[in-house]
This record gives structure tokens, sequence and C-alpha cells, in this order.
């Protein structure tokens, strides 16, 4: 069985601080972490590779400073990591990213998953994922919590509104995972030590020779960001006493009314 | 790095980054339940699960033998980076690589690869020389291994043994020669599900409450001669080679507890408002979070030091003994300033820092007294300067 999973590198934004002066965000010094849900993502490919055999093989575009959440794949059991990097694939918005990792995965060969966290938590545009399923033309299930294989049959759980989907698939699928689909594991000692050594191979524009170049980087990208801003805080909220709790209940309701919220 | 700076040493990026990992693991897996096992005084077996998925059973195996042969210097490092968490945690695996390190220096290939074997499955092993007037003195043991064929049958009454209930290999210590003192002891590896041995009581002690240790009862226990470790009568000279490689590694716990120490003062100094100040812009605080400062920052470099000659095959009879008196001798202080931070808060258990103080007592009494490190040391100078 052979399971690609797509990882990005993101800021950690449990550690980001906000410039009092300016308030903005401050990105100086901000550690660069896997995305959680890509690590929800590697677990899930680990788990099948423990259940049913197989590889696994994880890919990440970005500068050079991602092989270090490659690296940390690596540490976690996944076999072999690549980086896709170009200067052409620069400025690539979600539209082009997926187009070049979709090419980039048929590249490297026939595969029966797709696994992708549901979101990086830096844009969170969550588009990405869903969008290499279309580029390759393969189903797509998002919010997925597990995978099983039974008797040649891909069972796939689903979370929804309402709970629990159980859907049949066939395959290859990409599957969205979340952070309620597992726990990641830790790396090993000796898993850590030998993904510090590992050879991560990059992939370059000319190592994809079929792809379409006006659909790549800055000039190749349909979104335009026009500005970003930190949004002014609407007022906050009311704290009521309950000390009669029937009494405050009907100015609670009285107050929804007349906010047009019942 | 939150909480705490690493500091003193040039690691490398491996170190650094095994130690950011060990972290990571120790608290989110077990530093929540630590107030709780203490409180009981045990630690079960599915709480060592984290660390053997991990791979710390297997730090100290050599490569040949299918570990992850680190060097002693960064495998301290892990062990001081586990001990913040809990030093009994710590000693529970720190207490397997004593007992290997006897077969690894002493016993054969295939010995090696069968405690190794055994180990890496995921299993504790147990260094069992005390008994209960033989501490200090170990040639006093009056254990016997008497030949019978090709088999030893031995009889002791171990006591204080580390992983006595959870090991499932002992290296045992006993007299194949009741007459000839130091020369007439022995080692073996025995299997604990071997008949004859049983389990006697889980201490109730004072600090170190998740590590295990019980009295350990060999009665006509039969091994195959092959277990025997070493030469017959070696068994002294063994123990002592392994347990000088010992003294360093009880040094690297007790910074790790240290290091807890002052980690837990600076954050609640910082807090603490007497007098309409946090207490830490007091002068007398801060003398006493300098000096507990300077103490941490000189014990973890003479721990690394010490690792760094067991690295290249020194023996270190000397140094360890230096490293273990004086970290040990150290922690008493800076546990105990700790404390004195905290002030009445310090004194209950609802805060970390009055089981620090409790975890590093034994520090100066196992692995040796620090009385005896002391002869041991003025032993070495005596020589030296012949």
């Amino acid at each position: 069985m052979n399971i690609v999973v797509c990882v990005k590198q993101v800021p950690d934004t449990t550690e980001i601080k906000i410039d009092p002066v300016k308030n903005t965000l401050i990105r100086k010094g901000v550690p660069s972490i896997l995305n959680p849900f890509d690590k929800n993502a590697l677990e899930q490919a680990l788990k099948l590779k423990d259940r049913y055999g197989g590889r696994v093989t994880v890919i990440s575009m970005g500068p050079d400073h991602a092989k270090e959440v490659l690296r940390e794949a690596l540490s976690m059991g996944a076999d072999k990591a690549y980086l896709v990097t170009d200067r052409a694939f620069g400025g690539s918005d979600t539209y082009a990213t997926s187009y070049i990792l979709s090419k980039v995965i048929e590249k490297l060969g026939s595969f029966d998953f797709v696994l992708v966290g549901k979101q990086a938590i830096d844009g969170d545009t969550g588009q990405t994922g869903s969008s290499i399923a279309e580029h390759l033309g393969i189903s797509r299930l998002s919010y997925v919590l597990d995978i099983e294989i039974s008797e040649s049959k891909c069972i796939v759980k689903r979370q929804v509104e309402e709970g629990i989907e159980v859907v049949e698939t066939k395959l290859p699928v990409l599957c969205t995972l979340t952070k309620e689909s597992n726990k990641p594991r830790y790396a090993t000692i000796r898993g850590k030590i030998d993904s510090l050594k590992a050879e991560i191979e990059e992939i370059h524009l000319t190592d994809v020779p079929d792809i379409d170049t006006t659909k790549i980087g800055l000039n190749g990208s349909p979104t335009r960001v026009k500005a970003t801003f930190t949004p002014k805080r609407q007022s906050s909220g009311e704290i009521m006493e309950a000390v009669n709790p029937e009494k405050t209940a009907k100015v609670l309701v009285g107050k929804l009314v007349e906010s047009k919220l019942l | 790095m939150r909480g705490g700076k690493l500091m003193s040493l040039l690691y490398t990026k491996e170190q650094k980054e095994l130690i950011a990992l060990v972290k990571e693991m120790a608290e989110n897996e077990i530093k929540p339940y630590i107030q709780e096992l203490d409180e009981k005084g045990e630690c079960p077996r599915e709480m060592f699960k984290c660390s053997f998925d991990m791979g710390l059973h297997m730090l100290e195996i050599p490569k040949s033998y299918g570990g992850t042969g680190l060097s002693y210097e960064t495998t301290a490092m892990i062990f001081e980076e586990l001990a913040k968490v809990d030093a009994g945690y710590a000693v529970t695996f720190v207490t397997t690589f004593v007992a290997l390190r006897n077969v690894i220096l002493s016993g054969t290939p295939e010995q090696g690869k069968y405690f190794a074997d055994v180990i890496g499955k995921g299993n504790f092993a147990s260094f069992a020389l005390t008994e209960p007037n033989a501490g200090s003195d170990p040639a006093a043991i009056r254990g016997t291994a008497v030949k019978d064929g090709d088999e030893y049958i031995l009889n002791a009454s171990k006591t204080f043994i580390t992983n006595g209930a959870l090991a499932s290999l002992f290296v045992g210590f006993f007299k194949t020669d009741p007459e000839a003192g130091h020369n007439g002891i022995s080692t073996f590896i025995i299997d604990a599900d071997t008949p004859g041995i049983t389990i006697g009581k889980h201490e109730d002690k004072m600090g170190l409450r998740l590590s295990n240790t019980t009295d350990v009862i060999f009665e006509d226990v039969r091994v195959p001669a092959s277990n025997m470790l070493g030469k017959d009568g070696g068994g002294f000279k063994l123990a002592l080679n392994a347990l000088n490689l010992s003294r360093a590694f009880v040094a690297t716990l007790a910074v790790g507890i240290m290091q807890r120490a002052l980690d837990e003062s600076i954050k609640y100094a910082k807090e603490r408002k007497q007098f309409g100040k946090p207490i830490i812009k007091f002068q007398m605080v801060q003398q006493m979070l300098a000096d507990m400062a300077i103490k941490i920052e000189a014990s973890r470099v003479l721990v690394n030091n010490t690792m760094r000659l067991m690295d290249n095959g020194n023996l270190v009879r000397k140094e360890g003994a230096i490293t273990k008196t004086f970290v040990s001798d150290c922690a008493q202080e800076v546990t105990s300033n700790a404390v004195q931070i905290f002030g009445g808060y310090g004194y209950s258990k609802e805060y970390p820092v009055e089981k620090l103080m409790r975890d590093c007592k034994v520090f100066q009494i196992f692995e040796g007294t620090n009385q005896i490190q002391r002869m041991t040391i003025a032993g070495v100078l005596e020589r030296e300067y012949k």
C-alpha cells in the first residue's frame, strides 16, 4: 500500500505574540512547526502502515527550511520525504499549490491514499487538500476519523455535524484529517537520530516536465491578497450575575429577543 | 525554550532535539500523574509504555546488540530531562542500565546479546548486591552460590533492590567462596521467573516513591553455570567497575531535580508578592536563587565532564565519586532553599518543591554513601601521590 502525506511548515501560533504598539503579529523569532492537522494525517498513514503494511511518503512544498518538518515526519516513522521547491513555485496560492502537489504525486507513481490535514493553522483556508483530489481526479473524503480496509473494501469513518458517518470508498482516495482523528505518536529516539542524518530529496520544476507553467507561482495564482489587517475587536459581551436564576433567565431572553437572536 | 533555558553546555543539534523530544513526552504523558503516584508510592507498568515506545530502554544498549548505542554524555542529558519530571521514574530506566553495564563490561557476547534482547522487548533489569548486613561493605554479603554439576544453586536475602518487582532479569552477587572475602564474590544473570525467587515487601520510602524498591529472596534458585558473569570470584571487582560508571548517572538525575527546583522557584518568586512587590525583587531571595543557579551549573558541567571521560574509556573511580558526592550534596541545599522560597506553601504537598527535597536525600546514600565516596576519593588521592 502506498500512502502519500502532504505536510506544511507553519508558524507555531501558540507562540505568536502581539506587538502592543502596532497591534500586529510579531513573526520574528516565532518557531516553525509541522502543521498539527498534518501530524494527524501522518499518524493515520502510520496506523495504516502498522496494520496493513506499506510505504509512507511525505511531501512538502516550501523553502529549504521546510525540510525541518519533513525530518520530523521521518522521525515519527515515514519512509521517504521529498521537498518540492523551486523559485517558479514561489507565491503560489492554494489553487497553484494544489496543482503542483498533484503533479508531483502523479510523478511519484501509483498510490492508494493521499492524506492531508483538514487545514493549515496559518492560512486556515482548508482548500489545498481538497483541491489536490480535484486535480488528480480522485474521490475526496473530509473530516476523516479512521480508515479500515476489510476484504479489499475501504471503510472510512467521517465526522459530520450529526454524528459519525461510515462510508465505503474505492481507492485511490484523498482524505483530510483533523485533531479528533487520532493522537499523533512521538518520534522514537532512534527515529529522531536517523532523521537528522536523512537525505531529503528535492523536486524542482525540471523534475516535473508535464507541468503547465501558466498554472504555477504568483502569475498562475488566481487569488490576489489585497490587504491583511487585524480586525477591530467587537464589543465584548455582558456578564450577568445569576443571583436569582429565574429572573436572570427572563432578562437574558428579553435581551436575545431585543437583539433579534430569538 | 519554555520554562527554563538550557545552560552551561555546548549541546549539539542532535542533543537539543533529543532533549526537546523527551521533555515534550515527559511533560504531556508523565507529569500529570506524578503527584498522585508519589502519594501512592508506586508506578504502574502502563506508565512506562510511553518511554518504551520512544526507546528510552535502548539508549545504552550497543548498536551491535540492536540498541541505540548513544554516548554516555547524551544519555545523561536525556535522563536529566526525565528527572526534571520525576527522578524516581528515571531511576527505573537508569537501574536497568546499571545491571546492563555489568554484562556489557564483563560478560560474553552471548550474555550481552541475551540481556539486550530481553530488555529490548520492553523490560527492566535489576542489580542485586545489597543485603541487610552488607550495605557499604559488600564483602560482607552472605548469599551463596554452590556449584552442582552444570548449575549453581543460589541462596540469598537481598534488600533495597531497585526494580525488584519490575525486573525481568537480575544481575545478582553471591559468594562462591564464603571464606574468601572480596575475592569470594561471583556474579550471575538470573531470569526473574526462575523458581525459588520471591519478591518481598515494597519499601514505603521518603522519596523517589515512583521507583520500585523491594526485598528479593533467592531460595535454592538454580541457574546454568554459563550464567556466571566474568570470572569465578571476580564479582567484587566487576561490581566496582560498573558502579564507578553509575555514579555520574545518579548525579545527572540530581541535576534534573535541582533544575526543576530552580525553575519552580523562579516562577514562584516572580508571581508571589509581599510588601507590594514580587519577592524576586528582594536581595535575600535573589541570593538564594543565584546560589542555586551556581550550584546547578557547576554540577551539570561536572557530570558532563565525567560522562565524556567515560565515553573515552576512562574508569572514573575518583571522578565518578567526586561527581556523585558534589552534586548530591548541592542538591540538598538547592531543594531545601526552593522550599524556603515558597515559604509555608513550600512545606505543603500541594506545591511541587517539598517532593524534590524528599526525592534528593537518597542521592547522598545510594550507589555508595557520600562518606564511602570520600573514602574512595581519598584512597585514590593517596595512591596518586605515591
